[in-house]
């Protein structure tokens, strides 16, 4: 280790470590470490989403963010983008099919029966928004109860393994467009390995939305579905689940899983449009996928992925579908690191905005008075 | 899941994409190279860009100063040194201008003249000077491309008509080589010049942006302005046309920082560039321009 050159400001940055972690243990006695396991199951959705905007699906490390962060998803999902960056790629996988999901949960808003049944599983969506008192209070009796009762009284069933997608019936009567063969060949966009300069292919918008922060996703695609824009969407369907991750096997080369990630797939049908490219009207599609159970973010996505088709087709007529507007705003990482960079000292080009007002100022005095 | 890095942080294979991209920069002066840009470990907007030139580039026999704001002692370049420090095991750190071979900097280009042998990095926000015109990037790469910079000129020529002066203060559009205009990074206009036919490489990192761009040593750098409106630095000059001193060192050709005394509630000066006013300060002799008054 060489000179090491330093003066003061370094003891104010470890004072604000101290005195942030301090507030952790604010309990005190009382208080007990919160450890990575009830994160990940007693706040599973928000642990979901840290690992969809962390962009790597490392399930211990991102309660750890979260502990870290005490709570901040912007933190959190910052803190294992980070650790993502000292990570080299060591493979790839090969496209993997949603078909075989095993799934949690599973709707269509398309059609009253589906193919297997619609499955609404574990929602919020029906529930009353009341708060539950007893909750407030909840002994680890009453916690342990619930968690051994559930399984005892759910009903058997016998579930198959996996479920057809609804677009297979729609595909088959021709009302939908047929898959594009070729983009199935492309390498897809890696955008963790490049940077996005547009025209970018769709790929590219996909994976920079599946790992978009929430609330940006929302606030955009939200602005469509108000009016600024025009996808009408219908989920044809929605299913959470868990989809196995399959790696060629190092001797025999043979497809092996490897495990698997919970995700949130959505695809959303729109009115169609004239296409040159068709012989007969279709309708149109809308694709978004994320890591976690996040239902808001997957359907916001499918309908952004849907505008930004048009937009990239046609050029974009609002701001959804918009493929620079869109893609260069909605990273939370990118956009709170810019956010928070103002408080940081700008001492020397505020100096300039001085020099420049009374420079004017002084003109304007000078013209008054001339 | 082991905690220890290699050095520099990133992966070799991040540190040779950056190097490759600088090198492509200092070959095309004034271009903005689009770089993957790895997330680090501190805010985007804090220098990640910068960092990462920084990074790529240091070996262990380097000796680094990093500076924000022209102090090496504000809470961001002592945040930024000590990442260093902890992932490039061997270098040496200075505060002094002249024994750095690898400068990273926010905000501004340091008083001393730099040497042949030393390279600026210089941390970047927004990385287009056409962004004060063109939000859309893909059509500002399309305006650098045909060299079409006739909106900066409109902008220039509409500030003249309605102020009478050029409003711009930092982040002064300046034309590399005679050909790409860049964004110098929000360094004052009074470091621009330092820019023109400087010994050192400068380079430029926008982290968040995904950019790296070079100013390449003894290369023309212009700042914009017309043939008949002369481009003007900060005026230092007080009430009777003097300029100003540093209450320090009592330099009067640098740039000042301006603040009030929280006692006297007086209005001080002091250098911005915190290693100059201390070299001047100890200094027995001291250069043109300073005053021991």
């Amino acid at each position: 280790m060489g000179y090491v050159a330093i003066k003061g400001g370094g003891r104010a940055i470890a004072g604000t470590k101290g005195v942030f972690d301090h507030l952790r243990t604010r309990q005190g006695e009382a208080g007990t470490p919160l450890d990575t396991d009830t994160i990940e199951q007693q706040l599973r959705l928000l642990h979901g989403r840290v690992i969809s905007e962390g962009g790597v699906y490392a399930p211990q490390l991102a309660s750890l963010a979260l502990k870290q962060a005490q709570g901040d998803t912007l933190e959190a999902a910052f803190i294992l983008r980070a650790y993502r960056s000292t990570q080299p790629r060591l493979t790839e996988t090969p496209l993997l099919d949603t078909t075989k999901m095993r799934l949690t949960r599973r709707i269509s808003a398309a059609f009253k029966d589906i193919p297997g049944g619609q499955m609404l599983g574990a929602t919020t969506d029906y529930h009353l928004r009341m708060l539950r008192m007893e909750l407030l209070k909840e002994s680890s009796e009453e916690f342990r109860r619930i968690s051994r009762d559930w399984f005892s009284s759910a009903p058997e069933a016998d579930l198959p393994d996996s479920f057809p997608k609804v677009l297979d019936g729609l595909r088959q009567q021709g009302l939908l467009p047929q898959p594009d063969a070729a983009a199935a060949e492309r390498e897809p966009f890696d955008i963790t390995r490049e940077p996005l300069i547009f025209p970018v292919p769709r790929s590219a918008a996909l994976a920079t939305m599946a790992r978009a922060e929430q609330g940006s996703l929302l606030a955009i695609a939200y602005s469509n579905m108000r009016g600024y824009g025009d996808v009408h969407p219908t989920v044809a369907e929605l299913r959470v689940g868990y989809l196995p991750v399959l790696l060629p096997h190092p001797i025999t080369g043979e497809l092996t899983e490897v495990g698997e990630v919970e995700m949130t797939e959505c695809e959303v049908i729109a009115m169609y449009e004239d296409d040159a490219d068709q012989s007969k009207a279709v309708f149109t599609l809308g694709y978004g996928a994320c890591y976690g159970h996040n239902e808001v973010k997957a359907i916001s996505m499918a309908i952004l992925d849907r505008a930004l088709q048009a937009g990239m087709k046609s050029g974009p007529r609002n701001p959804s579908e918009d493929p620079e507007f869109v893609l260069l705003h909605v990273d939370g990482i990118d956009s709170m690191g810019f956010c928070t960079h103002y408080k940081m000292p700008h001492y020397v080009t505020f100096q300039s905005d001085m020099d420049r007002l009374r420079t004017t100022r002084q003109k304007q005095t000078d013209k008054e008075q001339g | 899941m082991s905690s220890v890095q290699s050095f520099g942080y990133l992966d070799e294979y991040a540190k040779k994409e950056v190097r490759r991209s600088a090198l492509k920069a200092v070959a095309i002066p004034g271009y903005q190279v689009p770089y993957s840009s790895r997330e680090m470990p501190m805010g985007r907007g804090f220098g990640t860009g910068g960092l990462q030139l920084t990074l790529s580039l240091i070996g262990s026999q380097e000796t680094l100063k990093v500076i924000d704001q022209g102090s090496d002692d504000s809470v961001n370049a002592v945040n930024l040194r000590s990442f260093i420090e902890m992932t490039c095991p061997g270098i040496d750190t200075t505060t002094k201008t002249a024994e750095a071979s690898l400068i990273q900097s926010r905000h501004r280009i340091p008083e001393q003249p730099l040497r042949e042998d030393q390279i600026i990095v210089l941390q970047v926000p927004y990385p287009d000077p056409l962004v004060l015109v063109e939000p859309s990037e893909d059509k500002r790469k399309q305006m650098h491309g045909e060299m079409d910079y006739s909106r900066l000129l409109v902008k220039l020529y509409e500030d003249m008509v309605r102020f009478d002066e050029i409003t711009i203060s930092h982040r002064y559009p300046t034309r590399i080589n005679g050909q790409y205009v860049l964004d110098p990074s929000p360094i004052p206009r009074w470091d621009v010049p330092k820019m023109n036919h400087s010994n050192a490489l400068i380079l430029f990192g926008a982290g968040r942006e995904k950019k790296i761009y070079a100013v390449p040593p003894y290369t023309d750098a212009e700042p914009l302005v017309f043939s008949d409106v002369p481009f003007r630095v900060e005026d230092f000059s007080d009430a009777s046309g003097g300029r100003r001193a540093c209450r320090i060192c009592g330099c009067r050709s640098s740039f000042l920082d301006e603040y009030s005394d929280s006692r006297t509630g007086e209005t001080v000066y002091q250098c911005s560039d915190a290693d100059w006013c201390e070299e001047l300060s100890q200094s027995t002799e001291k250069p043109a321009g300073v005053s021991n008054a």
